[in-house]
């Protein structure tokens, strides 16, 4: 099957499926389920390290020869806070592309979309890739695209909740109002969300807890891959339109008359 | 003097540089970043930086988590 790559910043990956680093049961478990995901880019967060310095680091875990490394700003409740940890992130070595989240509400985790907006355009101006996770607001999308955002990655429904895509709608909204990839973070639950998220058209998935907090990891790993895949393709295909009453697929002459 | 770092406080001879300050607390240099007083220190630059009294240093590095 031929599909083109998805495109990040002049980066190019055949996997449309982005996976965390979060909430396994163990660095070996993690491991074994981004290997299983066929994911080519992981996220991470930026966090202080522990004093004295030693102890095991998640990148023990992670073949930088093979996976992407997309740091992001997952805590930073303003444009500063978050500005700031990308270029922590740089300095680090993680490169240019950052996961670009400036939350406004802790219960709901939902994005601060001044914030966001304000934090797009500055790093974006300093050469940064940047993939801002916002809300499913077509509107808001666009200023994104504008401010300079690479992508845009609407959710799907509020962080970790595992909800689902549930405005599928605003999704495709957001697809018609920018050019750039669409890639959808947060929200997804098991495969069949993904699968849909990729039907509507959508460029990627981001994902951590529905593989993380699943009973087995590793399998639900290969559901996300395989969901992705089949979403893409049945996007691709063109699914046929929607009736209310049935269409008979069978030849309706040549029936056997059995009248009495 | 004295320092923070990560929220700790710490006791430092005066003239510590950065990079002593990572020698010191055993951190390796890959992967790590540091801001001092909010601003990020390039790397190429610790040898030269010298912390102050009252100096706030941030020393990260990625970890598990942020994605959802």
């Amino acid at each position: 099957m031929y599909d083109t790559n998805l495109v990040i910043g002049g980066k190019e990956f055949s996997s449309r499926l982005i996976v965390g680093t979060g909430k396994y049961s163990s660095n070996e478990a993690m491991r074994e389920a981004h290997e299983a995901s066929g994911a080519q880019v992981v996220t991470v967060a930026i966090r202080r390290v522990s004093l004295p310095g030693n102890g095991e680091s998640i990148l023990d875990f992670i073949d930088t020869t093979r996976y992407t490394l997309l740091p992001n700003t997952a805590g930073c409740y303003t444009a500063d806070e978050a500005i700031r940890t990308a270029y922590l992130a740089r300095e680090a070595g993680l490169g240019d592309m950052v996961k670009l989240e400036v939350i406004g509400d802790a219960r709901t985790l939902f994005p601060d979309v001044q914030g966001l907006l304000e934090a797009t355009k500055t790093l974006a101006r300093d050469g940064f890739v940047v993939m801002p996770y916002t809300n499913d607001d077509p509107v808001m999308a666009k200023r994104l695209e504008e401010a300079g955002a690479a992508v845009v990655m609407p959710l799907g429904a509020p962080i970790g909740s595992g909800l689902g895509i549930r405005n599928p709608y605003n999704i495709k909204l957001v697809l018609q109002s920018v050019s750039v990839p669409v890639i959808v973070d947060a929200g997804v639950g098991t495969a069949s969300d993904a699968a849909i998220a990729m039907e509507l058209g959508c460029d990627g998935v981001l994902m951590n807890t529905a593989i993380a907090a699943a009973r087995n990891p590793v399998e639900m790993a290969r559901a996300m891959k395989l969901a992705v895949e089949a979403g893409r393709l049945a996007y691709k295909a063109g699914r046929m339109s929607k009736k209310l009453y049935a269409t008979a697929s069978s030849p309706l002459e040549g029936v056997p008359d059995w009248t009495s | 003097m004295k320092i923070t770092v990560n929220g700790q406080a710490m006791e430092l001879d005066a003239g510590t540089t950065v990079e002593g300050l990572l020698a010191r607390l055993g951190v390796p240099r890959q992967y790590t970043a540091v801001a001092v007083n909010r601003e990020v220190t390039p790397k190429s630059e610790y040898a030269a930086v010298k912390l102050g009294e009252g100096d706030r240093v941030e020393i990260v590095r990625p970890f598990g988590g942020g994605a959802r």
